[in-house]
């Protein structure tokens, strides 16, 4: 079992916990996972690494109220316990010295983004981070993204904090600025991926998405999560998650992403009406 | 000499009919008078082939005797001295090509059901332990530490071995519970969880210490475990990778490998969906290609979660299937449609990208290839398609590379199996064994043991000349 040593809410539906897990702490890196289950009769489901302690021996995990899982996760509460945290899964996010790096992060992978633009200021990189969110009530971490970032932009959808906009406006001004771009990560919901490779496909630009396929045991052993880079399939838990945004064949990974819509759907409502009934 | 009797007990098997529709164990075992009956055949012959037969030396005769003496308690000591997992190799063993095949009665096409036997044996134990089977020895502490990596048949047999000879052992485990393919590869109604879990608590309660959600290569490294006073390290962590056909639409919604398909399953316990929150699609029409164990497992539980056609799509003929006689045999029974000679080409999908049909060549057989089985071949325009929705690949594993790729001075073979002696599971690096399917590929749960068993004997003596 792993403790929940601190719970934090960040903003409506989405949430922070510092889980006790010593060994995965001694060993997360930036731009990895855990994959995680609540109980007994819980799935298997794949989180990134926000943060880690290796002294405390805590990593750090930010979710979003999704589907049941989620949901049953975001009623847990410090001091209780989820019964598997395994990681830390996936190969690192690949930090060098690459010149001027932009961290793109569209709604609460501002968390994930975290650590990614934390090490590559470390390696001596300038880091210019554009977070983008509906709108002012779901932005998080911006003081925490600035302290890592030379340059930070803010967007929201509606307008309502930060510039108005999608984070792929700012991007796609940055590559037409004078300022030579070296590196791009983008890290979000599929579609924000998606179009900010695309926006950054004709500057030439290496650009790094994070896949989140569908997962059962996130050790490379089922082949769930497999993905097409290049036209060659990969399997996103031990080839990824991060993989080239301009070879990622999006579409394939979109409609994967909906092969359970039905039973997500039946599993919520059962799960909704069990609440309701208490 | 007495009368030969050749007439072998049959084991009661539960209604094809019944069946194909629940996840309750098929074969029923024996009862007292059943067990009695096929052990009272045994003509306990003084060279006892039957043993040699076995990849992990049960004494077989000595059970069947005690058995024919009423004392089940000294039947468990015999095989337990030799084997930890005796529920699981009851039910999972090849017996046929192996002890039973040895009998001396075998070539009277009646050989003592050994399985059987060793089946009932340890069930009883299982239902009146602890009282009447006699504990033990504790032995005496070595001081010195073994991790094993991987709890499946090879993991759990060494980490036994290691733990009964007084070493201290640690066996790490992937996933969130211990025996691997015993767990997530084995249906149900093959193999039932609660054996592999009384046989995982035997494990423990020799004094293995078991850690659960430890990946190892990505916690510690081989290297890591083995400079944090480790004195020796078994690697048992199977073919755990998925192959696939690499043809066209083999990422269309719908397509399982078979270790997704089964994971989700046996594992996860999907066929309890929504209880168990993990869910599986089972479609109408399914298509498993493959021909051995793995794809007959697919298929059936596919059946049994309720889809109206389910194909066993093969390329050779049925007397090429790799599966276990038994296990095809069931498998017809239920109503699963056998389509020999039959290849995938291409899968054709609608705008949902989800899996609606399967372009297949007929085959026919050529020459014997490199495995001794006559390679098929595509008869040029025999297309075909089959309505499915869903596929499932039963087309055999290999290693996850997690191991060799953060281990120094492994040496791997070109198919990503790692390289062990046969005999001691050695491998070129030193303080490191490996055993199972990390070696052989694919293979059976009882050679694993025999691996996990043979290498414990050799890391016995490594520690002892420490």
């Amino acid at each position: 079992m792993y403790q929940i040593l601190l719970r934090e809410d960040l903003v409506p539906g989405i949430h922070l916990f510092k889980v006790a897990a010593p060994k995965v702490a001694s060993k997360a890196q930036a731009g990895q996972f855990v994959v995680i289950r609540i109980d007994e009769k819980g799935e298997r489901i794949p989180l990134t690494i926000a943060d880690w302690d290796r002294a405390e021996g805590s990593v750090t995990i930010v979710f979003m109220e999704v589907g049941t899982t989620t949901h049953r996760l975001a009623l847990l509460k410090a001091g209780d316990a989820i019964n598997d945290f395994i990681g830390p899964l996936g190969l690192p996010t690949h930090i060098d010295k690459f010149g001027t790096v932009v961290c793109v992060a569209g709604g609460f992978a501002v968390a994930t983004i975290m650590p990614i633009a934390r090490s590559m200021r470390q390696k001596g990189n300038k880091v210019i981070s554009i977070m983008g969110a509906r709108n002012k009530d779901l932005i998080f971490w911006e003081d925490e993204l600035r302290s890592v970032s030379d340059q930070l932009i803010v967007t929201t959808d509606d307008g309502s904090y930060g510039r108005k906009g999608l984070v792929t406006e700012p991007l796609k001004e940055l590559l037409e600025g004078d300022e030579e771009i070296n590196r791009v990560i983008a890290i979000g919901p599929s579609v924000m991926m998606k179009y900010s490779a695309l926006t950054t496909e004709p500057f030439g630009v290496d650009t790094i998405v994070s896949l989140n396929p569908i997962m059962v045991d996130g050790t490379g052993m089922c082949g769930c999560c497999r993905v097409s880079v290049g036209g060659e399939t990969k399997f996103a838990c031990v080839d990824g998650p991060d993989f080239d945004g301009h070879q990622v064949d999006w579409d394939l990974l979109f409609a994967r992403q909906r092969s359970y819509l039905d039973e997500e759907k039946c599993s919520f409502d059962q799960w909704q009406s069990q609440m309701d009934s208490k | 000499m007495a009368k030969l009797n050749l007439n072998r007990v049959p084991m009661t098997r539960q209604d094809p009919k019944v069946r194909g529709k629940n996840f309750d164990e098929v074969a029923l075992g024996y009862n007292e008078e059943q067990v009695k009956a096929e052990a009272s055949r045994c003509i306990q012959c003084p060279k006892h082939p039957c043993t040699t037969g076995c990849p992990v030396d049960v004494d077989i005769h000595d059970f069947i005797k005690a058995i024919n003496e009423d004392n089940f308690a000294e039947a468990v000591t015999i095989i337990k001295n030799k084997n930890s997992l005796p529920g699981i190799c009851g039910r999972v063993c090849p017996q046929e090509t192996q002890c039973e095949a040895h009998c001396a009665l075998a070539n009277k096409d009646a050989p003592i059901a050994i399985g059987r036997l060793e089946r009932y044996v340890a069930d009883w134990e299982r239902q009146n332990n602890p009282s009447t089977t006699p504990a033990t020895d504790k032995p005496k502490p070595t001081g010195k530490r073994v991790a094993v990596v991987g709890s499946g048949p090879a993991g759990l047999t060494a980490a036994a071995d290691l733990a009964k000879m007084g070493h201290d052992v640690t066996l790490f485990e992937a996933l969130h519970v211990a025996g691997g393919v015993l767990m997530y590869g084995i249906p149900e109604f093959r193999l039932p969880k609660e054996i592999v879990q009384t046989e995982v608590d035997y494990v423990s309660s020799q004094g293995v210490k078991l850690e659960l959600d430890a990946v190892i290569g990505k916690i510690d490294t081989v290297d890591e475990l083995l400079n944090s006073g480790f004195d020796a390290v078994f690697l048992g962590t199977g073919a755990g990778l998925p192959m696939f056909l690499d043809i066209p639409g083999e990422n269309l919604n719908g397509i399982y490998s078979a270790n997704e398909f089964l994971t989700r399953v046996n594992l996860m316990k999907a066929y309890l969906f929504p209880e168990y929150d993990t869910p599986v699609s089972v479609g109408k029409n399914v298509a498993v290609i493959g021909g051995g164990n793995v794809a007959m497992d697919s298929a059936r539980c596919a059946l049994r979660l309720g889809a109206d056609n389910v194909y066993i799509v093969y390329r050779r003929s049925e007397v090429e299937m790799p599966a276990r006689r038994e296990e095809v045999e069931n498998a017809m029974e239920e109503g699963i449609i056998f389509k020999f000679l039959t290849n995938p080409k291409r899968f054709i999908g609608n705008d949902q990208n989800w899996v609606t049909g399967m372009e297949c060549y007929e085959m026919e057989l050529g020459e014997p290839d490199d495995s001794g089985r006559r390679r098929p071949i595509a008869k040029e325009g025999s297309e075909f398609t089959i309505d499915v929705d869903v596929v499932i690949v039963a087309l055999g594993t290999t290693p996850n590379p997690l191991i060799a790729a953060t281990t120094e001075g492994l040496d791997t073979t070109s198919r990503g199996t790692v390289v062990a002696d046969e005999n001691t599971g050695r491998t070129v690096k030193p303080g490191v064994w490996a055993g199972g399917d990390i070696v052989t590929g694919s293979a059976t749960v009882i050679s694993a043991m025999g691996a996990g068993k043979r290498a414990a004997a050799d890391i016995h003596a490594y520690l002892s000349e420490l």
